[in-house]
């Protein structure tokens, strides 16, 4: 397997990193993080002749030498406060440069049965519980970046949901990176368990202070229990300057149901993995996704939907569009075990390439080792509607305000089945803000 | 549904009509390859040297590369010095000069294979050229096809009479290195067809070529070559089998197709190469590079395949779209049963303005069969207007088999539109019902439903083809209902 | 208003208007009626200023101005609205937006201050009971999923929220029921006025009667081949497009 070795630089971090893992930490944690330095020293960034990578080169990553941050940087509530979504009525947790800020946060009174914690906290106060649930969905040899993340681990967040307890407010997990010098990385990882019938709404949500160009390389754990209902979203809205690989791994259970938002709009490079297995009848999961690429910005969302259990059920939904140089790439992937009948996997790549700079590949794939199911999967690049743009400019729009508006409604499709009003609002906005020729669109919520 | 269950099992089990073996004379080049086999074959064949250097220069290529492993396929490794590289039916020094002189029991093998090669045979208005093993045996009609101008011999003759056009055009689409299997067909390639249609001439027939693998441990390696001048149009019709052996053979063919412009190539395939047995044991490995090149403004380049049998098939029939306003189109029926494996598609590159390409794919496995539709469309910058619809449909039939499709889409051009749509089903229990309360058998009623989805492809063959394609199909498939 | 001077338009090959006259005034209603194939459309397409219509001879004045220098939408802001025959289903765009985006347009092109939002629902609101449509048809995608009578309905409501000067009516009355019918046929009526001039484009003549025209025109073969008062209607009705074509010829 053809690799780009690690730099001298990163050598050099994961050597003190096992030299100077404290003694403090819990065998089995130590051992887990010993193992994923050396599988990502050994592995190294990965290189376009993989297949996996095929569209997307890291080196910009690889060769940047960036620092985990040393202290805390200054951060005013103001300033997160325009990151935020207004008139979202949430619990908050704030992350700063991958560690946790109590201060910023508010998990004001959590209904018995849900505990939202620190994962730094929760390792130096009682490990043991977590050994089931970290780094046992995302497994080392699934990416250098997931080894990564394993081995330089600093904080992140827990949630545990007991059985059939119900989260009314959603969580907001507001993430953020700061402009450090160097330029600094991050490696939050975020645990979700939801017990049994339970029900929650956690906002995974990336976004950057002032001149911040640094790494944000996560790992979310999401095990969805029996009749469990979640509603995950990952908005990633970093400077354009930053940089972005997220791994989510998904493992759901009987009847449970989960819908993922997956929203880009910003980051100069991105890459976002989302593993999805369905391993019990009944479980039924949503990928809802929207990418947006201008300028020089490279977003790259693969997903993986994993039927290993007879009846059950995906619709997946991913949305692109190109514009300045940018490039935006889609990979999904279908796979249907031997014996998981009465599958119904459905999944759809839509991609508008609205300049000559931009590129889009899309790849959707199927396969199918079950006989007794109904899969299908589409894609398209194209523009936008002709018959639709003269109608619109038929009733005295201008081409140019009517190609705004199909834009930003073809992205508005994705965005609509947000359950969070808020949230939808606050991001047709930005991405309004982001299409020069939608700029003009009143958002009316 | 126990019962049910072992119909399927029974029926499942088909009989290969073509695995029937020639007993006749045979030179045999002993197994192994190195550059001396090369010039053997060269020397054979009484090449220029342009084509000795050009083989091996491509050997030497070859010797530098890996083998492919990205194909969704399993294979032992092949071990390339346990293959004879030509085997002939005679000595090629006296070489059938007419049908008369042919081998009987060779007319008797074509006859049984149902492709009669003497000209006054029922199959009037084809000319066919035969292969056999190594080597082109005979091909027809060539007086009638000369007075329109049209070249249609084997690709031996070709290098011999006509030097200057396989000198021009030989491996300018698939260039001698291009990839692993198409370099080991440039050093070893013993014959095949080439064909030539003038400026203007819409060629009088249908032109066809019938490959038969009949020696044992042989590989089997030809070419072909059409180029199509200016505003010629030419089907041309392929078919393929081999007989019944336990151990697998290899057959990496290159084709490369050229139309200038206005041109039009339409190329069909039946590809019916021995598929081993319920076990997975024997049987053709299919590794196949065919590739055509639009060059001509307007100009056309259909691809039609049926691919019945082989072990393994890998080959993906492209169009690289050069000239402006030129069109590519693929339709495919693949069909893997037992322990076939297919990893079959095609590449749709848009080079030239306002090209457009259609891709129709239709898969269907049954048995332990696992069936890819592999295809990359790849709009470049320059190619404005450019416009490609694809759809890949997946039929199952019984639950150990697999269908796979693996589409890449590749698009630097905003005024181009990509659409691609798939779908996977089986043949439902209702529709096998509603037929047979019709008072049909669900033999036929699977026929029927086979036929119908693949009827879209099956209406691009000419006729003779079509016949045969469904009839194929229906062998194929003998009773593996799902 | 409106002066249609020896049209003539094809599409691709196919030459479908072959010298139109028509002269409409403000105040007026003109139905211009056919059969299948006469032009009728085409001649909507034409004024509206859709691509792909060829005009090959004539002139079309509006207001003075040279119709065909105008873009689409420059023609809607000067007041033309077509109300179209199949209107377009356009996913993700919610009728709000292109009502507001439509009316600000015009506003703009005139001169006046954009509405805020507040002002332009308080508007649409008025006209929604007219079309007797619900509220939520606002926050729907422009013509999804629609009924043909809702996507008719929504014709109107846009014509009565935008006010052209001229409004032109393509087919307006096909595929709705006599409920549908009524309801459209008001919202028409309530648009006529002494400064506006409406062009009912129609193969039937039931709209007529819910809808008086002051004038009758029939189209045949790209000509209009006789016109009159509403009358004409009547006689239509009563002898078909027939009887009055082989009179004509």
């Amino acid at each position: 397997m053809s690799t780009n070795a690690l730099s001298q630089h990163y050598a050099e971090q994961v050597q003190r990193l096992q030299d100077g893992l404290p003694g403090a930490i819990p065998e089995w944690l130590a051992g887990r993080r010993h193992g994923a330095a050396a599988r990502f020293s050994e592995a190294g960034f990965p290189d376009p002749r993989q297949e996996e990578w095929k569209y997307t080169n890291v080196r910009p990553i690889a060769t940047k030498p960036f620092m985990a941050a040393v202290s805390d940087a200054p951060v005013s509530e103001e300033a997160l406060r325009a990151m935020g979504f207004e008139g979202l009525d949430a619990y908050r947790m704030v992350f700063v440069d991958g560690r946790l800020r109590t201060e910023f946060s508010d998990l004001g009174e959590l209904p018995a049965g849900v505990t939202v914690q620190g994962l730094a906290e929760a390792l130096a106060s009682d490990p043991d519980p977590l050994e089931p649930l970290l780094g046992t969905l995302a497994h080392d040899r699934f990416s250098s970046f997931a080894a990564a993340n394993m081995a330089f681990l600093t904080d992140g967040a827990v949630i545990r949901l007991g059985k059939g307890v119900r989260l009314e407010r959603p969580l907001h997990l507001l993430i953020v990176g700061s402009a450090g010098s160097p330029a600094t990385w991050s490696h939050p990882r975020v645990l979700i368990q939801a017990g049994e019938g339970s029900e929650a709404t956690v906002i995974e949500h990336y976004a950057d202070l002032e001149g911040a160009s640094g790494f944000t390389n996560t790992v979310t754990e999401l095990r969805a229990e029996a009749g469990a209902q979640l509603r995950h979203y990952l908005l990633q809205d970093h400077a354009d300057s930053a940089y972005h690989v997220g791994s989510v791994f998904i493992q759901q259970r009987r009847d449970s149901r989960v819908t993922s938002h997956n929203v880009n709009l910003g980051g100069r490079l991105v890459r976002h993995d989302l593993n999805v297995d369905l391993t019990e009848p009944g479980a039924e999961i949503e990928l809802n996704g929207l990418f947006l690429v201008g300028g020089r910005q490279h977003v790259d969302t693969h997903t993986r939907v994993h039927h290993s259990s007879p009846h059950t059920t995906s619709r997946e939904q991913y949305r692109g569009i190109g514009q300045g140089h940018g490039r935006g790439v889609f990979k999904g992937r279908v796979l249907v075990e031997r014996g998981a009948q009465k599958t119904d996997a459905q999944q759809h790549s839509a991609n508008l390439l609205l300049s000559p700079n931009a590129e889009i590949d899309t790849k959707p794939e199927l396969e199918i080792y079950a006989d007794d199911v109904k899969c299908a999967h589409g894609a398209t690049v194209g523009q936008l509607d002709e018959t639709s743009m003269y109608y619109l400019r038929s009733r005295g729009i201008d081409a140019e305000a009517a190609r705004g508006m199909l834009v930003f409604a073809f992205a508005d499709e994705v965005l609509e089945r947000m359950e969070l009003a808020p949230v939808r609002t606050s991001i047709e906005r930005r991405l309004a803000a982001r299409l020069p020729e939608a700029g003009a669109i009143d958002v009316i919520g | 549904m126990s019962t049910h269950s072992q119909d399927v099992e029974q029926l499942v089990k088909r009989e290969y009509k073509y695995g029937f073996s020639t007993d006749i004379d045979q030179e045999i080049l002993p197994p192994g390859l190195n550059e001396d086999v090369i010039r053997a074959i060269s020397a054979k064949k009484h090449e220029p040297e342009f084509m000795l250097n050009w083989r091996l220069e491509a050997y030497r290529h070859w010797l530098t590369m890996k083998e492919p492993s990205w194909a969704h396929v399993h294979y032992p490794k092949i071990d390339y010095q346990a293959v004879s590289y030509y085997a002939a039916p005679k000595s090629d020094d006296d070489a059938p000069k007419s049908l008369d002189e042919v081998d009987p029991k060779l007319l008797e093998t074509y006859e049984k294979l149902g492709i009669p090669l003497h000209e006054r045979a029922r199959l009037a208005g084809v000319a066919v050229d035969a292969v056999f093993d190594s080597v082109s045996v005979t091909t027809t009609f060539k007086e009638k096809l000369g007075e329109a101008g049209v070249i249609f011999c084997s690709f031996s003759e070709a290098v011999h009479n006509h030097p200057e056009l396989v000198q021009k055009y030989l491996g300018t689409v698939v260039p001698s290195g291009d990839n692993y299997f198409a370099a080991l067909n440039a050093a070893v390639f013993s014959d095949g067809s080439f064909v030539y249609i003038p400026k203007g001439v819409r060629c009088p027939m249908e032109l066809s070529t019938y490959f038969r693998i009949n020696a044992m441990d042989t590989g089997q390696f030809e070419r072909t070559l059409i180029i199509a001048e200016e505003g010629s149009h030419v089907s041309y019709l392929e078919g393929c089998t081999a007989p019944q052996r336990d151990r697998n053979q290899l057959h990496a063919a290159v084709v490369e197709l050229i139309a200038l412009d206005d041109a039009e190539i339409k190329y069909s395939t039946v590809q019916n190469w021995y598929p081993g047995d319920e076990e997975g044991k024997g049987g053709i490995y299919n590794f196949v590079t065919k590739r055509g090149e639009c060059r001509g403004r307007n100009s056309k380049i259909s691809w039609t395949q049926v691919e019945a049998g082989s072990a393994i098939t890998w080959k993906y029939p492209s169009c690289v779209l050069l000239g402006d306003n030129s069109v590519g189109e693929f339709y495919s029926v693949a069909v893997g049963n037992n322990m076939q494996q297919i990893d079959s598609g095609t590449k749709m590159i848009h080079v030239g303005k306002n090209t457009r390409s259609t891709i129709i794919s239709k898969g269907i496995s049954a048995g332990r069969a696992n069936n890819a539709y592999r295809g990359l469309v790849k709009i470049l910058g320059g190619a404005e207007g450019a416009r490609n619809y694809t759809q890949c449909d997946s039929l199952l039939l019984g639950d150990r088999c697999g269908a796979h499709t693996y589409p890449y889409i590749e698009v630097k051009n905003p005024s181009a539109q990509v659409e691609h749509e798939a779908t996977t089903s089986k043949i439902g229990d209702d529709q096998i019902f509603y037929l047979k309360q019709r008072g049909i058998s669900e033999e036929d009623a699977v026929n029927m439903i086979v036929n119908g989805f693949c009827k879209e492809v099956f209406g691009e063959l000419p006729m003779e083809f079509a016949v045969e394609a469904q009839a194929l199909l229906a062998v194929s498939l003998e009773g593996a209902v799902g | 208003m409106l002066k249609i001077n020896n049209l003539q338009a094809r599409v691709e090959a196919a030459e479908i208007l072959k010298g139109i006259d028509l002269e409409v005034k403000a105040g007026e209603v003109h139905a211009i009626m056919g059969p299948n194939g006469s032009g009728k459309s085409t001649l909507c397409q034409v004024l509206g200023g859709r691509d792909g219509y060829e005009v090959t001879g004539g002139t079309v004045e509006f207001m003075g101005k040279d119709l065909f220098e105008l873009e689409p939408e420059e023609r809607a802001r000067e007041g033309i609205l077509l109300g179209f025959q199949y209107p377009v289903e356009i996913p993700g765009v919610k009728n709000i937006y292109l009502l507001k985006e439509a009316y600000n347009a015009q506003r703009k092109h005139r001169g006046e201050p954009e509405a805020d939002t507040f002002q332009f629902l308080k508007l649409v609101r008025e006209k929604l009971k007219t079309m007797q449509m619900d509220e939520s048809f606002l926050h729907r995608a422009v013509n999804v999923g629609f009924s043909g009578g809702e996507k008719k309905r929504n014709e109107i409501l846009q014509m009565l929220v935008l006010e052209p000067k001229l409004a032109l009516l393509d087919e307006t009355d096909s595929g709705l029921d006599i409920d549908a019918l009524k309801v459209v046929s008001e919202g028409v009526n309530r648009l006529r006025s002494q400064d506006r001039a409406i062009v009912l484009v129609t193969h039937y003549q039931r709209l007529l009667s819910h809808i008086e025209p002051d004038f009758v025109h029939v189209l045949s073969d790209g000509r209009i081949i006789k016109s009159g008062d509403k009358t004409l209607a009547h006689e239509l009705e009563r002898n078909g497009y027939h009887g009055i074509i082989e009179e004509a010829a």
